[in-house]
């Protein structure tokens, strides 16, 4: 992978890469976790679900695809690549799965680093997700940390998808709420962090 | 700082579609299929998504059921956005950017015409 411009250059579109895998893997619950944290120069962002999960060998596939080359199995390279450019920026990512129980994949950067890929639309991957795959159970959280001081935005959708009581996800009213809630809990809680 | 939405707004939200529910009753309801999986988002079809629900929002459209998929298998056609219209057979469109889901969202779904530059050739 010579070049870098390759065109997944938002953290908040691996996210999305990474919750269609656990889509695909079954998955009834998937929580997503993103913290800025500028008094620790840090940012991780994680993502947990309760599908099929993996054995070792697959983990080390799904991680590094060419040197085990061997495989027949498709295998996409969207978490190479993240790694890659988390390794890049002094981070790392690693990923724990048990077949059975589910997968947990944990990315971290420096956050002040120069080549950090931005955090991106968080809330449009969010609304996606929730809107586009009702049939799973989405928590996303946002934190973020600076002087001291934090501030956390949650979303859980099974409290509004049992208040919606059969009217759908999709009504424009309900998109223009889910979307305003996204938008202002992620962007209010932003607002500590420094430009 | 702006209000912190709560589950009191969606009730009120809920109440008020449903009252409306009868008077305002599209004809048909509407499936559209967006292509999600790594090839799909690397085409940008995140954000041809974001449109979709957005013009969803903009024109104030009902009975339309929106998903999300993982990989096609036609990489070269991403953005893929499939669209089923009632019992119409499905129409598969490609390289759906977000103008191009504008087109198909007012052309196909709004006025029931199908927007062939962007079908994918069987």
């Amino acid at each position: 992978m010579g070049e870098r411009d390759y065109p997944m250059k938002e953290i908040a579109l691996h996210l999305l890469d990474l919750a269609e895998n656990s889509v695909s893997a079954g998955a009834k619950t998937v929580q997503i976790s993103i913290c800025e944290d500028q008094n620790a120069d840090l940012l991780t962002a994680s993502i947990e679900d309760d599908g099929r999960g993996m054995t070792p060998e697959m983990v080390k596939i799904v991680t590094d695809p060419f040197v085990t080359s061997r495989t027949t199995r498709k295998v996409g390279l969207g978490i190479p690549l993240l790694k890659g450019a988390a390794e890049e920026c002094n981070g790392g990512l690693q990923i724990s799965s048990t077949p059975g129980v589910g997968t947990r994949v944990e990315v971290s950067f420096q956050h002040s680093h120069i080549d950090r890929m931005p955090l991106g639309n968080l809330a449009a991957t969010f609304l996606g997700l929730s809107v586009a795959h009702p049939e799973v159970h989405w928590v996303f959280r946002y934190t973020a940390r600076n002087n001291g001081a934090e501030e956390t935005f949650e979303y859980d959708d099974q409290p509004i998808k049992e208040t919606l009581e059969g009217l759908s996800i999709t009504h424009p009213e309900v998109l223009a709420y889910l979307r305003g809630m996204l938008e202002e809990g992620i962007g209010a809680a932003k607002s500590i962090l420094n430009e | 700082m702006p209000t912190v939405k709560s589950l009191e707004d969606l009730k009120k939200i809920r109440e008020e579609a449903l009252k409306k529910r009868d008077i305002k009753s599209a004809p048909g309801s509407v499936q559209i299929v967006v292509g999600m999986g790594t090839p799909g988002i690397a085409a940008g079809a995140r954000e041809t998504l974001k449109e979709i629900l957005g013009i969803i929002e903009e024109k104030n459209l009902t009975n339309i059921t929106v998903r999300q998929t993982g990989n096609i298998g036609m990489d070269s056609w991403e953005p893929i956005v499939q669209v089923v219209v009632g019992e119409a057979a499905p129409v598969t469109y490609g390289k759906v950017t977000p103008a191009a889901a504008r087109q198909i969202m007012e052309q196909h779904i709004m006025d029931g015409k199908v927007v062939n530059d962007y079908v994918i050739p069987a």
